[in-house]
């Protein structure tokens, strides 16, 4: 343990590890300590002078922010000298703030007001007329209103440290001091939003919250992101049946506040004009508008009359959605028809590690270990939340990095090892920074989709030729594709990869390519936009939210529900199962799980009772990994779920794997009907890297 | 963008006087020889600077912003700073920055159209000692009284 300092705050005997900091020291003995600039996990920056405390023997008030604690150290927080400096701290803070409370975004949850209401003087000296500047609009996403700003840094240091990028400096100074973008007049980044999330104030505000409503006048919903796969939890800011806000402020779940552009502004797909809002039917060759009821009818009877089938899963429906599915397609439809589009080689990732000491890492391990591989793939644009914690890794921790990757990656800067190669070659590469990695006292290796099949395998072998503990992420696209994969969406496998009974069915690609489909059920994917439809006399049924390409070839659609719009549970990219939590809902759409409910009532098909929290505890009973303590998901936690032990037979061809290697900006169909998305693609700075 | 060989040899003797890995502190002392030679910290010049020291344009437009000694529009051939801060302005400093204005024609942070002069009035220069002073270019004059301020400028040329 380390060495224990022992020191007196307001004549409480207080003990700390030597080197914590005075403001965190008392923080552990519950004192507070007012700051603005001071932020855990950031650099020191002691601007503001909100944090100033008396210390004897000092000549003067001192920053509790950047002070480390002392052996006999007598501190005082709240004696008449500091609070008279905090009274005249926020007396100048407010010099120039414009009082535009009543109309300010922040006003109700901002830091200042709440410090001028507990600590501030309540009147001020000053009777000049405010300084004042327009406020300035530095992307589709960003507004800055300088008089506001307090100058803390906080937004600038999160820019530079947090995200990697840089984009925000502080300009002039004294009066004139300001915040400025990147390329003059504007911002080139990656639009993350955590600037403006961290500022204190209502200095930095953002293109989709702007004024549309009071903070206390939203309901906060906690539930998970569905664009990428790393699951970050997002609270939900809900007026009158809208989501107007998404962030993470306090700070539950596995993302700390982390959210990356499409979580904080990307959830505007869900209110788009074209949400579908009742189900379809072709008559006379035609998509036509008609009831529940009918549309219902049409299916089961088709379903009834049998003949071959195909059912295609999604990477974004809920656990208990995809369990249902393929439980439905295998007892009901009696077919291994299933599949879903694939993003990474999970199952040959999973059969190379059985019988070896290496195993899965995960969200914690980006985090923490010592040190990190990344091999093809670009993580800041694909996988942002784990190259977040990769980035606080190296800057809390001096993690080594290592990327083999085709093309230039933010990583690079802080790499102890970059190399180029080809989706093919990469083997090579890695190989080229061998002495270096065995160097190391263990290894975190993330993996792409050039990695799969003979690949994984390779790299497994890699691993083990190192002589050091070595844990494997294999990186997926979407918001389950994991999920999809452990609850059986596979044409040989079931749930927790079990061999599926019965000889394997086809996969998605071959059932594309059957002439002779006669059913084919497609439940929140959409194939047709890569493939085409063989099968000219093949009944398609579609459950989406949009009239996608394949939706477009119907002969039914059924309006879906979106993961902002269910309960129940997904798996992000690292085996983590987390919540999802109805925030909103859209008149005349139903869930996925509810929709396979009434076909099977429909058809007289037992599922049980079809309810998320029932399917659950049947998937905790019966997939492989997923016995987690229920506790720590009902409260928002993520649980991990256990990687399975011992080989799993899979005949899946590696070849059909491939990533769509999203950008920042984009994920799949869901993106498309983000209209913030599509501005922030369209302003100076989206083609940014 | 290219520098005298006189300025480069500065420029890298100057870099050889920060640790590795640490080269960016050269950046003031760059900017201000630079400016020297340039006339202004001109957008080129930042741009320069950042990409030799392995930082930002803003990180540069940061340095730039704060210190009133770098100027991103060309000063005078003599740029003229007269002190009224506390100590000066007790000594006379105000009067002669006064008599300054009118005399060059020009006010704060402006620049005769001649070129010749330009005029600031600025905070603290460090030599409150001998106020009232004033710097043109790198030189202080001290105790400076109106009529010698007119003896300084008239020798100018
Ligand atoms: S939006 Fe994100 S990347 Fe852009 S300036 Fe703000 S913190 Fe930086
Ligand atoms: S914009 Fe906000 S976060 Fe940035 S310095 Fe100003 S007050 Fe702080
Ligand atoms: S990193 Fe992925 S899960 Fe997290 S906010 Fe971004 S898109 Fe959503
Ligand atoms: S919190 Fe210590 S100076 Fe800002």
């Amino acid at each position: 343990m380390a060495n224990m300092v022992k020191l007196t705050i307001n004549d409480t005997a207080v003990e700390a590890p030597a080197g914590t900091l005075l403001i965190d020291a008392a923080k552990l003995a519950g004192i507070e300590i007012p700051a603005f600039c001071y932020y855990e996990g950031m650099s020191l920056q002691a601007a503001c002078r909100m944090c100033l405390v008396e210390i004897e023997k000092a000549p003067k008030l001192m920053a509790a922010c950047v002070v480390p604690v002392g052996e006999g150290m007598v501190v005082r927080t709240e004696s008449p000298a500091v609070v008279k400096a905090r009274k005249t701290t926020l007396e100048f803070l407010l010099t120039n703030h414009p009082l535009d409370c009543p109309v300010c975004d922040k006003g109700g949850e901002c830091e200042l007001q709440d410090m001028v209401f507990k600590y501030g003087a309540g009147e001020s000296r000053f009777t000049e007329v405010k300084q004042h500047v327009p406020e300035k609009q530095w992307s589709p996403v960003v507004f800055y209103d300088g008089p506001r700003c307090i100058l803390c840094y906080r937004c600038v240091r999160v820019c530079n440290e947090g995200m990697g990028v840089g984009a925000l400096g502080i300009v002039n100074r004294g009066v004139a001091a300001e915040i400025a973008p990147s390329h003059g007049d504007h911002l080139e980044c990656d639009e993350c939003g955590s600037c403006i999330d961290i500022c204190p104030v209502g200095a930095l505000t953002s293109g989709a919250y702007r004024y549309k409503t009071r903070p206390w006048e939203m309901e906060h919903v906690g539930t998970v992101c569905t664009h990428c796969s790393n699951g970050c939890k997002t609270t939900l800011g809900v007026r009158n049946n809208e989501i107007v806000r998404g962030n993470n402020r306090d700070r539950s779940g596995l993302n700390g506040e982390f959210l990356c552009v499409k979580g904080r502004y990307a959830f505007d797909f869900n209110h788009h004009p074209e949400r579908l809002q009742a189900p379809l039917m072709r008559i006379n060759g035609k998509l036509e508008e008609v009831s529940w009821a009918r549309a219902l009818q049409a299916v089961v009877e088709k379903f009834k009359a049998g003949g071959k089938a195909g059912v295609v899963g999604s990477t974004r429906i809920s656990n208990e959605e995809a369990f249902l599915l393929q439980k439905f397609a295998r007892t009901a439809l009696k077919t291994n028809n299933i599949d879903h589009h694939r993003s990474g080689d999970v199952v040959t990732l999973l059969d190379s590690l059985s019988g070896k000491t290496a195993t899965l890492g995960n969200v914690d391990d980006c985090y923490n270990s010592k040190a990190v591989l990344i091999v093809g793939a670009d993580i800041s644009q694909q996988q942002p939340f784990l190259a977040n914690q990769i980035r606080a890794n190296y800057r809390h921790h001096k993690a080594g990095i290592y990327v083999a990757t085709s093309g230039a990656v933010r990583e690079d800067k802080i790499a102890k090892g970059s190399v180029r190669t080809t989706d093919s070659e990469w083997l090579a590469g890695v190989e080229s920074m061998r002495e270096k990695l065995k160097g190391e006292s263990e290894l975190l290796v993330l993996f792409g989709d050039s990695v799969k099949g003979e690949g994984v395998r390779k790299l497994v072998a890699f691993g083990e030729s190192l002589g050091i503990p070595v844990k494997y992420i294999c990186l997926v696209d979407y918001a389950n594709s994991r999920g999809a994969m452990d609850m059986g969406l596979l044409p040989d496998l079931g749930p927790g990869y079990h061999p599926a009974e019965g000889a394997a069915g086809m996969t998605l690609p071959q059932m594309m390519a059957a002439t002779d489909l006669d059913l084919l059920w497609i439940v929140g994917a959409n194939p047709l936009a890569r493939h085409t439809l063989a099968s000219s006399n093949a009944f398609v049924v579609v459950q989406d939210l949009f009239l996608t390409e394949t939706a477009q070839r119907a002969d039914v659609v059924l309006p879906a529900a979106s993961a902002y719009e269910k309960n129940g549970t997904v798996t992000n990219v690292t085996g983590q199962v987390q919540r999802l939590k109805r925030g909103v809902e859209t008149v005349g759409a139903k869930t996925d799980l509810a929709i396979i409910g009434l076909i099977a009532r429909g058809m007289g098909v037992n599922l049980g009772k079809v309810d998320a929290d029932v399917v659950f505890a049947e998937i905790q009973k019966t997939v492989r990994g997923y016995n987690v303590p229920l506790p720590v998901i009902v409260t928002g936690g993520a649980a991990q779920t256990m990687p399975v032990n011992g080989r799993v037979a899979s005949t899946v061809l590696p070849e059909l794997i491939q990533s769509s290697r999203d950008t920042l900006f984009t994920t799949g169909t869901l993106t498309r009907y983000s209209k913030i998305l599509n501005e922030v693609m369209e302003a100076p700075g989206g083609l940014y890297r | 963008m290219t520098f005298s060989p006189e300025l480069e040899a500065r420029f890298a003797d100057l870099l050889t006087h920060y640790p590795p890995g640490r080269q960016r502190g050269a950046l003031i002392p760059m900017l201000m020889y630079a400016q020297d030679e340039v006339g202004a910290v001109t957008p080129d010049l930042m741009e320069e600077l950042a990409k030799r020291l392995g930082i930002s344009v803003l990180q540069v437009d940061e340095v730039v912003g704060y210190y009133s000694m770098l100027h991103k529009k060309p000063q005078g051939k003599y740029h003229i700073q007269i002190c009224t801060n506390v100590a000066c302005m007790l000594r006379g400093g105000a009067e002669l920055y006064e008599h300054a204005c009118k005399k060059l024609g020009v006010g704060h942070k402006q620049t005769q159209a001649s070129g010749k002069f330009s005029l600031e009035e600025v905070e603290c220069i460090g030599a409150c000692s001998w106020a009232p002073a004033i710097q043109v270019n790198y030189d202080f004059h001290h105790e400076v009284t109106v009529s010698q301020l007119d003896q300084v400028l008239e020798g100018l040329q």
